[in-house]
C-alpha cells in the first residue's frame, strides 16, 4: 500500500533545508572558531572539580525537570483538548502562559512571594501555619524550572491531541476500559513523539537557562559560563559553552535514535473532537489545572502586582515618580508582539522543508539540519548574539547591510528558537497519511498543489502549536534582544531587565504584567481560537 | 491593536496570509516609530531640572552610546544633554558585560562612540583590548586621581560604596562589624550572603587583591567559605532577601538598599552598614565611561562625558539615583553617609581590573563558594 510513495526528495526541499541548516550552524561554528582562537581548553577543564560539579548538577536538574514537565505537560494537554473539563479553552491558554516569564524576573517574583518574609509566606505564618520550605538550591530550581518549562510539553502534545482520531477512545470505552486506562494505554502512546519532542526542549532549555538557577542559587554550568564571561575570562567561558554544546548534541542524537525506532502513527482530519467525560474526576482535573495556574501564573503575578502597586502608591504620596509612562509601555509592547509574531511565522517556514525531508525521505541533509536546529537551543542566547555580530563583520557588504538591522535581530531569534518549531512541525508532518499523496498524484496533482491542498491543511494545527512556542519564547528573550535590537527599538524583556537589575521594581513589574497580558491575548487569538475552530 | 490582526472568516488560507501580512506591516510601522530621537524645544520632568531653558537648535551632531547603565538611571541626563547641546544621542542599553563582549567582536568597526559601564571592569577590559582612546585632559581633570584610568582611557561618572546590608529584625547593633575581615568570625556563620560572581563583587575583590595581596584576599575568601557564606546571584536579590529576613547580612553596593526601600517602603526591613573608613570593605567603586578608539564623533562624545560630570547631571545622580557624585563640587545627598567622615578615600588602582578580573574569577570559582 505504501509502495507507490516517492522517496526521492525534491531538489527544492533539499535546497531550502540546506540553506536553513547553514544558518543554524553559524552559532556553533562561531563558538568553535572563538574557542580555537582564544586557546580555550575544554578537554583540560573537564577533569576539574570546578567543572565536574556544575556539569553533574546541570544533568541532575535537567533530568528531574524533564521528567516532571513531561508528566505535567501531557496531563494538562489531555485535560484541555480531549476531556469535558469545565473552562477548558481558557485553561488551554492559561496553562501555556508560564512560558512567557523571563526566568530572571519570574524566579525572583516566585521567591518574593513564597520565600521567608514574602507575601504568601507572611500570609501563612500570619494565621499560624508553618512556612513553605524556601525555594532554594536543587529543589527550588527543579520546582521553578518545571513550572516555567512544562508548557513546552503542553503545547507540543496539545497540538498532537487535537489531531488524534476520536474513534480510538470510543472503541476503547465501548470495550469497557476506564478513563485512566484509556489515557495511559491508548492516548499517551499515540502522543509519544510529541511528548519526547517537548521533553527534549525542556531538557535543552534547562541546561541553557541562567536566570532561574542564578536566583535559586544552584550552581550549574551556565552559572560558571556567566561568571567567567563577567570576569572577561573568555577562554574558560567558551570552553564551558563547548561542553554544553557537546552535551546537547549527545542528547539530541539519543532522542533521534530512540524515535527512529518508533512506528509511525496515522491520523484523520477530525472535525468533531471526542471528549472523554471525566465524571466525578472533573474536580480532580479542575484542581490539577488550577494548581498549575496558581503556581505558574497567580503566584508570580502577585509579586509583580505588589511591586507595581507599591510604586504607584509611592508616586501618589509624592515619592519618586515612575520612570515609564503608558505610551512608552504601549510602544514597547507593540514592538515585542510584532517581532515575536514575525519570528514565529518565519521559524515555522524555516523548519517546514526540514520536517518534510525528515518525515518523508531518508535525507541526510534533512537529518543534519534537524539535529543542528535542535542542539543550538542549548546554547545560551548571548553566544547566538555574539555569533551574529561576528558573522556580519565578515565582509563590508554584510556589515553595511545587516549591522543594527531588524533582519539580523529576527534571524538571530529564528536561529535561537527554531528548535521549538521543529518538534511540533515534525510531528504534524508525520501525521499526514502517505495514501493521501498517492491518491492525489494519481489524480494528477503536482507537488505544489499537493503541498497546499493536502499537507498544509493537515499540518496547520501542529504548525500553530509550533508558532505559539516560538512566539511566547521570543516575547521574553533577553540576551539577543539586548545586543541586536536596532538602536531605539526596545522590547519588554530588555526594559524589564534594565529596570529590574537596578531595583526599579514597579517599572519592571508593570512591564512584566504587560508581557503576561499580551502573551495571553496573542496565545488566544493566534493559537487557541484558530486551532479549536477548524 | 491585536484585535485588528484577527479577522474571523471561514476560508483557510487567504485570511491567514492577510494576518501574516498585517503582522509584517505592523513590525515595519513599529520599527519606523522606534527611532524617534529628534531634539525637543524645551524639556519636562526630571530632565528639565538638569537643563532648564530652551534647547539648542540641532547642530547635526550625533553620537551612539552603548550604556550598561539602565535607562531608568540615565535617560533624563541624556535628554538634557541632547537639548542643551543640540546633539542627537542614540542609546543602546544592555548588560555591561554583554555589551563589552560585543564591542570586542566589532572592534574598530563598531558604531559605538561612548561606552558607559556600571563598574570599572567592563571599561578596563575594553581598555586592555585597545578599544578605548585617551580622553581629553580637561575631562580627566574633573575627577580625582582615584576615579579614572591611569592611562586616561576612562573616567568615573558616579560612586557606589561597598557596604554590609543587614536585616533590622535579625541583627543587633553590637553585631555590626567594623571590618570585612570580622565576617569570618563565628558570629557570622551561615549568615552572610555574597554575590560572589557578580560584576561589582569581582571588581571589589580584584582591588582587594591588588591592595592587600593575593594571599590575604584568597585566605579571606576561603575563611568565608569555611564560615558557610551564602552565595547569591547579584546585588538586587541579595538586598531583597535581607529585606525579607531570609538572610541576615549581604555584602553589596550601597545603592541597592536605597532603591529597594524606595520601591517596597517600610516593609523592607534592611539598612546599610558602612565598615570603618580605612577598611577595604568600604571601598567606593565607580561607574565609568569612555570613548571608543574608532569613534568619528570624538568632540561630541567628549561633550557628552563632560555633561555627565557637570553640575546638573551630578546633582541628579546623587538626588535621584542616590549615588555619590564625583565632580563639579556637588555634595552627596543628605541621606548618604559622608565619605570623608568614614574616610574611605582609597587611592585605588583600578587599572588592575583590566586583566585582574579573569584571575579573580579563577580564584572565586576554585574557592568552592559557588557549590
Amino acid at each position: 500500500m505504501t509502495a507507490t510513495v516517492d522517496r526521492r526528495p525534491p531538489v527544492g526541499l533539499r535546497l531550502s533545508a540546506a540553506v536553513a541548516g547553514t544558518f543554524f550552524v553559524l552559532p556553533a561554528a562561531y563558538l568553535i572558531w572563538r574557542a580555537l582562537t582564544d586557546d580555550a581548553d575544554p578537554i583540560g577543564l573537564i577533569g576539574q572539580d570546578a567543572v565536574l560539579g556544575p556539569l553533574r548538577r546541570t544533568l541532575v536538574l535537567a533530568v528531574l525537570v524533564s521528567v516532571t514537565s513531561a508528566v505535567i505537560g501531557t496531563v494538562s494537554a489531555w485535560l484541555v483538548t480531549r476531556t469535558d473539563l469545565p473552562g477548558r479553552r481558557v485553561f488551554d491558554a492559561l496553562v501555556a502562559l508560564p512560558l512567557v516569564f523571563p526566568t530572571f524576573i519570574g524566579a525572583a517574583a516566585m521567591v518574593r512571594s513564597l520565600n521567608p518574609g514574602g507575601m504568601i509566606d507572611d500570609a501563612l505564618t500570619g494565621v499560624g501555619l508553618p512556612s513553605i520550605p524556601a525555594l532554594d538550591g536543587l529543589w527550588g530550581a527543579w520546582y521553578v524550572l518545571t513550572i516555567f518549562t512544562y508548557p513546552y510539553v503542553h503545547l507540543s502534545v496539545a497540538a498532537r491531541f487535537r489531531r488524534l482520531p476520536g474513534s480510538i477512545e470510543q472503541s476503547a470505552r465501548l470495550l469497557g476500559n476506564s478513563g485512566l486506562h484509556v489515557f495511559t494505554r491508548i492516548i499517551v502512546p499515540q502522543a509519544r513523539t510529541a511528548i519526547t519532542a517537548g521533553t527534549l526542549l525542556v531538557f535543552l532549555y534547562t541546561i541553557s537557562d541562567f536566570g532561574a538557577v542564578a536566583i535559586l542559587r544552584y550552581d550549574t554550568l551556565t552559572r560558571a559560563i556567566e561568571a567567567n564571561f563577567t570576569g572577561f575570562n573568555r577562554p574558560v567561558a567558551l570552553a564551558l559553552a563547548l561542553i554544553l554544546l557537546v552535551l546537547a548534541a549527545l542528547v539530541v542524537t539519543a532522542e533521534r535514535w530512540a524515535n527512529a525506532r518508533q512506528p509511525r502513527v496515522g491520523t484523520v482530519r477530525n472535525l468533531t473532537p471526542v471528549r472523554t467525560p471525566l465524571g466525578r474526576g472533573r474536580w480532580m482535573g479542575l484542581g490539577f489545572v488550577s494548581i498549575l495556574v496558581l503556581a505558574g501564573l497567580v503566584i508570580p503575578v502577585a509579586a509583580l502586582l505588589d511591586w507595581s502597586i507599591r510604586g504607584f502608591d509611592r508616586a501618589q504620596r509624592g515619592g519618586r515618580g515612575l520612570t515609564i509612562d503608558v505610551g512608552e509601555m504601549a510602544g514597547t509592547t507593540l514592538n515585542t508582539v510584532a517581532v515575536s509574531a514575525v519570528t514565529a511565522v518565519l521559524a515555522v517556514l524555516a523548519v517546514l522543508p526540514i520536517a518534510l525531508l525528515v518525515a518523508r525521505h531518508q535525507s541526510r541533509v534533512g537529518s543534519a539540519a534537524h539535529a543542528l536546529a535542535i542542539a543550538t537551543f542549548a546554547l545560551p542566547g548571548l553566544l547566538v548574539a555574539l555569533a551574529a555580530k561576528f558573522w556580519i563583520l565578515q565582509s563590508d557588504w554584510t556589515f553595511a547591510t545587516f549591522d543594527d538591522s531588524m533582519i539580523t535581530l529576527i534571524a538571530a531569534y529564528v536561529v535561537r528558537f527554531v528548535a521549538l518549531a521543529m518538534g511540533a512541525t515534525l510531528v504534524a508532518v508525520q501525521l499526514v497519511p502517505d495514501r493521501f499523496h498517492d491518491v492525489a498524484r494519481m489524480a494528477g496533482a503536482d507537488p505544489l498543489r499537493r503541498l497546499t491542498s493536502i499537507d498544509l491543511p493537515l499540518i496547520w494545527p501542529g504548525a500553530l502549536g509550533a508558532a505559539g512556542l516560538v512566539l511566547l519564547s521570543t516575547m521574553k528573550e533577553l540576551p539577543i534582544s539586548l545586543l541586536l535590537t536596532p538602536i531605539g527599538f526596545e522590547t519588554l524583556a530588555t526594559r524589564i531587565f534594565g529596570s529590574f537589575s537596578e531595583s526599579f521594581l514597579a517599572e519592571a513589574g508593570l512591564m512584566a504584567l504587560s508581557l503576561v497580558v499580551f502573551s495571553f491575548v496573542a496565545t488566544w487569538f493566534l493559537i487557541i481560537r484558530p486551532a479549536s475552530r477548524d | 491593536m491585536l484585535g485588528a490582526l484577527y479577522k474571523p472568516c471561514g476560508g483557510l488560507y487567504i485570511h491567514r496570509m492577510r494576518r501574516l501580512a498585517s503582522l509584517i506591516a505592523i513590525t515595519v510601522l513599529a520599527t519606523a516609530c522606534g527611532g524617534d530621537d529628534s531634539v525637543p524645544s524645551t524639556l519636562e520632568g526630571s530632565a528639565a531640572a538638569i537643563h532648564s531653558g530652551d534647547c539648542t537648535p540641532d547642530t547635526g551632531g550625533s553620537i551612539t552610546v552603548w550604556s550598561g547603565r539602565s535607562e531608568d538611571l540615565i535617560q533624563p541626563i541624556v535628554d538634557a544633554f541632547a537639548c542643551a547641546e543640540g546633539i542627537e544621542v542614540r542609546m543602546n542599553y544592555g548588560d555591561p558585560t554583554d555589551l563589552a563582549l560585543a564591542l570586542a567582536e566589532e572592534g574598530d568597526r563598531t558604531q559605538a562612540d561612548v561606552f558607559l559601564s556600571k563598574s570599572p571592569g567592563a571599561v578596563g577590559f575594553l581598555s586592555a583590548e585597545g578599544l578605548l582612546q585617551e580622553l581629553d585632559s580637561d575631562l580627566l581633570d574633573e575627577v580625582d586621581s582615584g576615579n579614572k584610568a591611569g592611562d586616561g582611557t576612562w573616567v568615573g561618572i558616579s560612586g557606589r560604596q561597598r557596604v554590609l546590608v543587614y536585616n533590622l529584625d535579625n541583627v543587633s547593633d553590637d553585631e555590626l562589624p567594623s571590618s570585612v575581615f570580622d565576617l569570618t568570625g563565628e558570629t557570622y556563620r551561615g549568615r552572610v550572603a555574597i554575590p560572589a560572581t557578580n560584576g561589582s563583587f569581582l571588581d571589589w575583590f580584584t582591588v582587594f587583591r591588588a591592595q592587600e595581596g593575593d594571599d590575604v584576599a584568597t585566605q579571606w575568601l576561603a575563611d568565608m567559605v569555611a564560615n558557610d557564606a551564602i552565595v547569591t546571584e547579584s546585588n538586587r536579590p541579595t538586598v531583597d532577601a535581607v529585606g525579607r529576613g531570609e538572610f541576615d547580612f549581604g555584602l553589596v553596593n550601597h545603592y541597592y538598599n536605597f532603591q529597594e526601600a524606595a520601591a517596597i517602603g517600610p516593609d523592607h526591613r534592611a539598612e546599610n552598614h558602612v565598615f570603618d573608613g580605612d577598611d577595604i570593605g568600604s571601598l567606593v567603586i565607580v561607574t565609568a565611561g569612555g570613548i571608543t578608539a574608532s569613534s568619528d564623533a570624538v568632540d561630541d562624545s567628549q561633550a557628552f562625558l563632560s555633561f555627565l560630570l557637570g553640575e546638573g547631571a551630578q546633582q541628579f545622580i546623587t538626588d535621584d539615583t542616590l549615588e555619590y557624585p564625583l565632580s563639579a563640587g556637588v555634595d552627596p545627598n543628605d541621606v548618604l553617609p559622608d565619605l570623608d567622615d568614614s574616610g574611605s578615600d582609597f587611592d585605588v588602582d583600578f587599572d588592575s581590573l583590566g586583566d585582574g578580573l579573569a584571575r579573580s574569577v579563577e580564584i572565586i570559582e576554585a574557592s568552592g563558594i559557588t557549590g
